[in-house]
């Protein structure tokens, strides 16, 4: 009944099976993204070079994007698990280390405050995975749109959370007076911070190339294909895919605290949930399960991200007809689009030929 | 806590609820029947309040706008449906959240290039800036109507849906298709006509907010995240859950934002309770939707039938 050869005017009901936007064995993007790793290893010298220091700023944005985007990108690659709530382990890891600044400068709460960066990253991921164990928990026994949406609930309680904390700025968010102290890295020099955001974004980058050959990913695989023929199989399913998620989000958690570093400035926004529409956005646009494809994905939108809104105050504009574009072609209605044209076409021809 | 003030705080937040119904009508609909899960269905809830701005500004007349505005948004409604949403129907989740959240964002700008950044207020006319007393509360006229209208609009949506022959086809269309096709139902005339409705129920939610706030473009993002906790807390594709999530959703952010203070007085010090309610009531709803879905994943009222696309 769906066979597009057979009817092709009814074909636009059914639109054929979702593609990925980007074939596997794109080899020219695959060479693009090692050449941008490479462009992103060297930005310092690059920005200092040109003297352009506002495009390593620039750089540094991507690389901690990119790395929120590869924790992204390795739950739905791995696992299919789609998630619209993923902007709030980045706010969970910003205040994380946002709070024990603040308290070290102005005092109170001693047993939270501190400057000391290890501790800063390991509460970001401490509460990234808690938070993905508590969430977790509920939202994987759901599976696709309920999973989707429940995800997208839990990231903006979140944002409430964070929004209600009156005494670090509420709405206003909060400035960082100093920089998370590591021994050896001094985080106020763009380039250094900009070296641990590369470090990170080859972290979440190795973790997903590694976890995709391990038994664990095999099975992580295995459920994204049929999960229920892995649980026949006697797969736990349930715990391997919360594993999954507590993972990718302490390593989301962790570019939360990075970002914070970066801009030395947290708000409730940064777990707002049009952030995480954005994340998913790059990891469409770069290739979902594509392991470097959030390279892509987030060199293209803070391209677009900044070209468009030093043009207009508009650019949600552009930026939502191609999100839409990005969709539709995703989905596969321009094929079956222009199957239906060729259709109406093919008609048109018989009924001349009729009519003559 | 007094007799009076917990009848205020009762009429509001049944206020709520029946605001958040409007608005979640539609998108539990549009699932139910379509299977989509539509992001920019906030968007018309902000068309809505902003139309009516326009309409009372250039009528004078409040109620002409309360009329029109729906209408005026679901016409809107139409094009967004045959451009974007019918194309994606039966497609993966995720194209569908990313095409609507991209068509959020396109309607956001449209209406920012429309309308400017600042919001607009829309007055009332004199009439309905009253105050009655009902049993010692003094209600603000205007909510009143907001309850009457909501409950009214309720009540009319359960009949089309469960009552008329085009509530039948509606619902043969949701649980068979192909069927209801072969039966000679025009499945995507009435789709279209589903997701517009839908819309103008939003818009309709959004014309009786605006006098009490104001028209602003904040509203698409805010209220779309609280509609989607609504459906998913009464079984999404289920309009009778849709109605009682929506009245305890409404209830439990009401009675958290009024009473919570007090309550949490009882067991910590002032000052600690006075830092933790608002951070705990703004996530009550939260709270309760976890709590419903650990122990129903499916929601309260998760439909019997589902079955439009395998």
């Amino acid at each position: 009944m769906n066979d597009p050869k057979r009817n092709g005017a009814a074909q636009i009901q059914q639109p054929p099976r979702a593609r990925p936007l980007i074939r596997r064995g794109a080899r020219l993007l695959l060479y693009a993204e090692i050449v941008l790793l490479a462009a992103l290893l060297m930005a310092p010298w690059l920005s200092a070079w040109l003297n352009l220091p506002f495009w390593l700023d620039l750089a540094t944005r991507m690389s901690i994007l990119a790395m929120a985007a590869a924790s992204l990108n390795m739950i739905m690659g791995l696992a299919g698990l789609v998630s619209f709530g993923y902007a709030a382990f980045l706010g969970i890891g910003g205040y994380a280390v946002a709070i024990p600044v603040w308290h070290a400068v102005y005092g109170g709460a001693d047993w939270l405050a501190g400057e000391s960066g290890l501790f800063h990253f390991a509460l970001a991921a401490g509460l990234g995975a808690g938070w993905a164990l508590l969430t977790g928990f509920v939202a994987l026994r759901t599976r696709g749109v309920h999973f989707l949406m429940i995800t997208l609930a839990f990231g903006q309680m979140i944002f409430y959370l964070l929004s209600g904390l009156e005494a670090y700025g509420g709405d206003d968010g909060l400035t960082l007076d100093l920089r998370s102290q590591i021994a050896g890295l001094n985080l106020d020099d763009a380039a250094i911070m900009h070296w641990l955001a590369v470090a990170g974004l080859l972290l979440a980058l190795l973790l997903h190339a590694g976890l995709k050959r391990t038994f664990f990913g095999l099975v992580l695989r295995g459920t994204k294909a049929d999960d229920q023929k892995m649980r026949a199989l006697g797969y736990p399913v349930f715990a391997v895919q919360l594993s999954l998620y507590v993972l990718a989000g302490a390593l989301a958690a962790l570019s939360g605290g990075l970002a914070a570093n970066h801009a030395a400035f947290v708000s409730p926004s940064m777990a707002e949930w049009t952030r995480s529409g954005d994340l998913l956005f790059m990891v469409i646009l770069g290739g979902s399960g594509r392991v470097t494809g959030p390279l892509t994905g987030a060199a293209v939108f803070v391209i677009l991200e900044e070209v468009l809104s030093s043009f207009t105050r508009y650019w949600h504009l552009p930026f939502g007809l191609l999100l839409i574009a990005v969709a539709l072609h995703q989905a596969g209605a321009f094929t079956a689009f222009s199957a239906q044209v060729r259709a109406r076409g093919k008609q048109g021809a018989m009924r001349a030929e009729a009519d003559q | 806590m007094n007799g009076a003030l917990l009848l205020s705080q009762l009429i509001n937040g049944l206020q709520y609820g029946l605001l958040l119904f409007l608005v979640a009508a539609g998108l539990t609909l549009v699932f139910g029947i379509l299977d989509f899960v539509n992001l920019a269905h906030g968007a018309f809830y902000m068309l809505g309040a902003f139309v009516s701005a326009t309409i009372t500004a250039a009528s004078g007349s409040w109620p002409l706008a309360l009329l029109l505005s729906p209408l005026v948004v679901a016409l809107l409604a139409l094009p967004a449906e045959r451009l974007v949403a019918r194309p994606l129907y039966g497609a993966s989740p995720l194209a569908q959240v990313l095409a609507t959240f991209g068509l959020l964002l396109v309607i956001e700008a449209l209406a920012m290039l429309v309308w400017g950044t600042e919001g607009r207020g829309v007055p009332l006319p004199a009439w309905l800036r009253g105050h009655v007393t009902v049993f010692g509360a003094i209600l603000p006229t205007y909510r009143i109507l907001i309850v009457a209208i909501g409950l009214l609009v309720a009540a009319a949506a359960f009949l089309l849906i469960h009552r008329t022959r085009f509530g039948m086809q509606v619902r043969a269309t949701a649980s068979n298709r192909a069927m209801a096709e072969a039966l000679g139902i025009d499945t995507v005339a009435l789709e279209a006509r589903i997701f517009a409705f839908g819309a103008g129920l939003a818009a309709l939610a959004g014309v009786l907010v605006a006098p009490l706030s104001e028209a602003s473009l904040a509203m698409a993002f805010e209220v779309i995240i609280i509609a989607f906790v609504v459906i998913i807390i009464g079984g999404l594709g289920s309009l009778m859950g849709a109605f009682i999530a929506a009245l305890l959703v409404g209830m439990i952010d009401t009675m958290g934002r009024a009473f919570l203070d007090d309550l949490l007085r009882a067991v910590l010090s002032a000052e600690a309770a006075e830092t933790a309610a608002p951070a705990i009531s703004s996530m009550s709803i939260y709270l309760f939707m976890a709590l419903v879905l650990a122990i129903r994943p499916a929601g309260l009222f998760p439909p019997r039938t589902r079955g439009r696309r395998p």
